[in-house]
């Protein structure tokens, strides 16, 4: 079973996981937007585009 | 191999592997911190070994990241190939992040290890070079009005940036360091406890499909941006 005790290191290990989780859910959340606010807007483009 | 030079092609190619690297990402990071927690406290190092499982996923990242980028720059200068060029601007960010993250977790781990948060020693201060030829990469295209004229200025600085990697790499053989050396890609083999192992390379795992996942994503997005502003720019100029 997983041990969260972190004893008295507690007070490095967890600000080291926390900012690591915090920076990489920031970074694909704003990925994941940016994706597809472009992708809309290619699609939006490719369906004004006179066939 | 270079058909996925041509941007649609590269297109249709990563538009299944994408959703499948993501996946792959969320699956191995909940793994790889269920590995993390389960595995034994190190008898030197107590609890805070459990900080190498970010750390150094991190920092592997953060160096290949930026080959990611300095080789993307390379096609994009001499062949002046826009996908190279988006490759490279894409790999910048999550690169410059996994950097600052190793050296953020670097200095949580040498605070109790080593008494000190931050020693100018050659491993640390040409990781912090790294992060900064990151920065005056992304502060360069920036900086630049003009695409091109900003993609080619910043692949010159890209490669300059290639110089740093070896020197981050070998600076704990070539120099006397607090940090220590290699302990995992070795001649000889890992030199870490075989208990660790399963966790530090699936968080390996994870962060590389992260990264993967990250950085396609990214040229994706970039590809589908630069059609909707040549568009635009098409139709202001027909207007």
């Amino acid at each position: 079973m997983p041990d969260f005790d972190m004893g008295r290191y507690a007070a490095f290990v967890w600000p080291a996981w926390g900012i690591s989780l915090i920076v990489l859910g920031a970074l694909a959340a704003r990925a994941l937007i940016a994706a597809r606010r472009w992708r809309r807007e290619a699609e939006k483009l490719d369906q004004e585009r006179p066939r | 191999m270079f058909g996925l030079a041509n941007p649609q092609r590269f297109m249709a190619f990563t538009r299944p592997l994408v959703p499948l690297l993501w996946a792959a990402a969320g699956v191995l990071l909940a793994l790889g911190a269920w590995f993390s927690f389960t595995a034994p406290e190190d008898y030197q190092q107590g609890d805070t070994v459990r900080i190498m499982f970010v750390h150094v996923p991190a920092a592997t990242l953060g160096l290949g990241a930026y080959a990611a980028l300095g080789v993307s720059s390379f096609f994009a200068l001499v062949f002046r190939h826009a996908l190279a060029d988006a490759a490279a601007r894409a790999a910048a960010l999550p690169g410059a992040a996994f950097t600052l993250l190793a050296l953020i977790t670097g200095s949580l781990w040498g605070k109790p290890m080593w008494g000190t948060w931050w020693v100018w020693d050659a491993r640390l201060t040409s990781v912090f070079i790294l992060f900064l030829f990151y920065l005056g990469y992304m502060a360069l295209r920036a900086a630049i009005d003009d695409e091109a004229r900003a993609a080619r200025s910043a692949a010159v600085l890209g490669l300059v940036g290639l110089i740093n990697l070896p020197i981050v790499r070998f600076s704990v053989d070539w120099w006397n360091t607090l940090h220590q050396r290699a302990s995992l890609i070795r001649a000889d083999g890992p030199s870490i406890d075989g208990a660790f192992l399963p966790a530090l390379l699936t968080m390996m795992a994870a962060y590389g499909a992260l990264f993967l996942a990250l950085w396609i994503t990214g040229i994706r997005t970039e590809v589908d941006r630069r059609r909707v502003v040549a568009a635009r720019a098409r139709a202001a100029a027909g207007a």
